[in-house]
């Protein structure tokens, strides 16, 4: 048992500087792969969903007509699963906390219009092909269907 | 005998941010019994594995608690592994004793910062947040998140501790350990801690085992509980031994607590020594769980349960999470007994209470 | 040790925790009987499932690190005996399962009635009330 156990250390402190960092006057460092908060390349982005379903917080949206992406910031809590998830990898986690606010708010991204066009064309080529496609199949079976009803004529090459 | 009223104690007590309430039942200026109710911050988070698939609840339940997430995420893991019958790289195994101890760091510096705070050494406290800073930069260094770890999966682990990590690692815990030594003493000897802590708070040995007492709160009662020796994770490939004391006081708690970083510091060098060659961090893993298991694994504040019950769908029926401080109220409750007014609030601070925890 | 390193640590595992399924009249004997063996008790929780309460209890054993758990598995209109009278420890878990499950336990030293969380819907986690008033 002993008094002045501490005199030492607390003689030092009163020479130390301060050990704390002065932010905002000094930057603060964060080291690499530290998870800060989601960004999108949006125009990568396919709005396939699966980041909403995989997100725990229910932070995320997606609407595939408009093209945007939406995240409630507020309610992100960073763990970086829809970045695990994501197919196109186009979600990654970068650097820097995002800064408070006195609003709650929703962050939108929103695609380029080319790329809106161009999936707009892609939507409406795989449109037509689909029913190109399904015309086909419906002929196909119009004309199974009459092939049945008449068994002795010999059957057409598909 | 003097006449008895009934003080109350918390919700919003100064010594801990967590709403605990105690009615104490006192007789003069000495606690004759504590009546505990918790339950001011039930978050119903076990409710929500019906509504999120079993990958997504990883995350979830890691934000049970914000000291020992780490483990939280690792038990609720290992307890689906087992259902799924995954058997995880040797790597990762060690990878999650690597953080799982720089957790427990984190969490027992924290605590004796609570405890000098508790006792009005403002400096000492001061000097445990300090240190723990550079435990706290190790997180954020390895798992990108200063408390939050979100490393874990079933199956794994996220990130590797590549050679350059492990060597700032291995400086910054020789760091830790040198200034450690310099608190230590102050801990140990100083006479006005002593003053405070030594013969304060008993729990004998019988009640505490009676009363299911668990982790560093038992260990100082001399009951010889150590999970860690079941040899989870990596912890069957690192030599370790159960730290107890006889003392039951809260000096012992705290001399269990102390010795236990370094016995933590210990580890880390154990496992980044034995970490194997062979890069694998994770397996794949296939389909739905279908079953049930209780794992139970050994956090900073003791035992905890984890009980999981899949169905063979995304969803599982059940996931249960015992946590130590649940075990630990009612060993508190016995040692409030007999001691003055003016020591509980530091009593309540030596079972390491994590309300939120208890609660879910 | 040679031979239990060719063991996988899940099978390990696996070996340590043991469940015995019991029926309700065996369980307050059976704990009793564990209680005297020197076992502790851990923890016990409920799971309702296949529209029956699984209730379990788990003892430890801390000279072999094995764990016993007893499965009782009721009707969600039975009552069960509370183990509280020899096992103090047990008074929160059997209140935790009461108020969110929904289990009827009779008996317990110290029943808080439905006071332990502060939550304003009943058994969140029990029985689902017919109509939608849950949420």
């Amino acid at each position: 048992m002993g008094i002045l156990q501490y005199a030492p250390q607390a003689l030092k402190n009163l020479f130390l500087p301060p050990v704390t960092t002065s932010y905002p006057f000094e930057p603060a460092t964060y080291p690499e792969g530290s998870r800060g908060h989601v960004d999108i390349d949006i125009d990568n982005c396919i709005s396939c969903g699966m980041c909403t379903r995989a997100c725990p917080s229910n932070a995320l949206s997606v609407d595939k007509m408009k093209g945007t992406w939406t995240i409630n910031r507020f309610d992100c809590v960073a763990c970086g699963f829809c970045v695990e998830k994501c197919p196109k990898k186009c979600l990654s986690m970068v650097i820097g906390y995002e800064t408070p606010n006195n609003t709650k708010s929703e962050a939108v991204y929103q695609k380029s219009p080319e790329v809106l066009e161009r999936e707009a064309k892609q939507r409406a080529e795989i449109a037509a092909k689909a029913a190109a496609a399904a015309k086909a199949k419906a002929e196909a079976a119009a004309k199974a269907k009459a092939n049945a009803n008449s068994p002795s004529e010999t059957e057409p090459k598909a | 005998m003097g006449k008895r009223s009934v003080i109350p104690f918390g919700p919003q007590h100064p010594v801990l941010p967590e709403p605990i309430h105690l009615d104490l039942v006192v007789e003069d200026e000495r606690v004759i019994e504590a009546i505990p109710s918790i339950g001011f911050i039930h978050r119903g988070l076990e409710g929500l594995v019906k509504k999120k698939d079993f990958n997504t609840m990883t995350y979830i339940v890691e934000r049970t608690c914000g000291i020992c997430s780490f483990q939280h995420g690792m038990g609720y893991c290992e307890t689906l592994e087992h259902i799924m019958d995954v058997e995880v790289p040797d790597r990762a195994k060690l990878l999650r004793t690597i953080w799982a101890e720089l957790n427990r760091m984190h969490s027992h510096l924290l605590w004796l910062g609570l405890l000098a705070d508790g006792f009005g050494y403002e400096n000492l406290f001061y000097q445990c947040w300090r240190i723990r800073e550079k435990v706290l930069d190790l997180h954020e260094l390895t798992a990108g998140a200063r408390l939050i770890f979100s490393v874990n999966k079933v199956g794994g682990v996220l990130r590797d501790i590549d050679e350059d990590k492990q060597k700032i690692i291995l400086n910054t815990i020789s760091e830790v350990e040198k200034e450690l030594l310099v608190i230590e003493k102050t801990f140990f000897n100083d006479y006005t801690v002593q003053s405070r802590l030594k013969g304060v708070g008993i729990l004998t040995k019988e009640k505490a085992h009676e009363l299911g007492c668990v982790g560093p709160f038992a260990r100082a009662s001399g009951l010889n509980v150590d999970l860690r020796k079941l040899n989870y994770a990596g912890y069957g490939m690192i030599d370790l031994e159960p730290i107890t004391s006889n003392d039951c006081d809260s000096y012992a708690r705290c001399y269990v607590r102390l010795k236990e970083i370094y016995q933590s510091i210990d580890i880390i060098r154990q496992a980044i020594s034995k970490l194997p060659a062979d890069k694998t961090i994770s397996v794949p893993v296939k389909g739905n769980p279908n079953g049930e298991f209780i794992t139970r694994l050994e956090q900073p504040r003791g035992e905890a349960f984890y009980y999981v019950k899949a169905n063979g769908t995304p969803y599982l029926d059940r996931m249960r999470v015992r946590t130590p401080t649940f075990a630990n109220v009612l060993g508190l409750c016995e040692m409030l007994k007999n001691t003055e007014l003016a020591d509980v609030g530091l009593l309540v601070l030596t079972i390491d209470p994590c309300i939120s925890c208890t609660e879910r | 040790m040679d031979e239990v390193k060719e063991l996988k640590t899940n099978d390990k595992m696996r070996q340590l925790s043991k469940l015995e399924e019991i029926p309700a009249s065996d369980l307050l004997e059976r704990c009793l009987e564990l209680k005297r063996a020197g076992l502790r008790f851990s923890q016990a929780c409920a799971a309702y499932y296949e529209d029956k309460f699984h209730l379990t209890y788990t003892f430890s054993n801390y000279d072999t690190l094995e764990i016993i758990s007893l499965r009782v598995v009721i009707d969600p209109e039975e009552e069960i005996h509370s183990i509280t009278e020899f096992i103090p420890a047990a008074i929160f878990y059997e209140n935790e399962m009461k108020e969110i499950f929904g289990v009827k336990i009779k008996l317990i030293t110290n029943d808080l009635n439905n006071k332990l969380y502060r939550i304003n819907v009943e058994a969140p986690l029990g029985v689902a009330p017919q109509e939608g008033g849950k949420e």
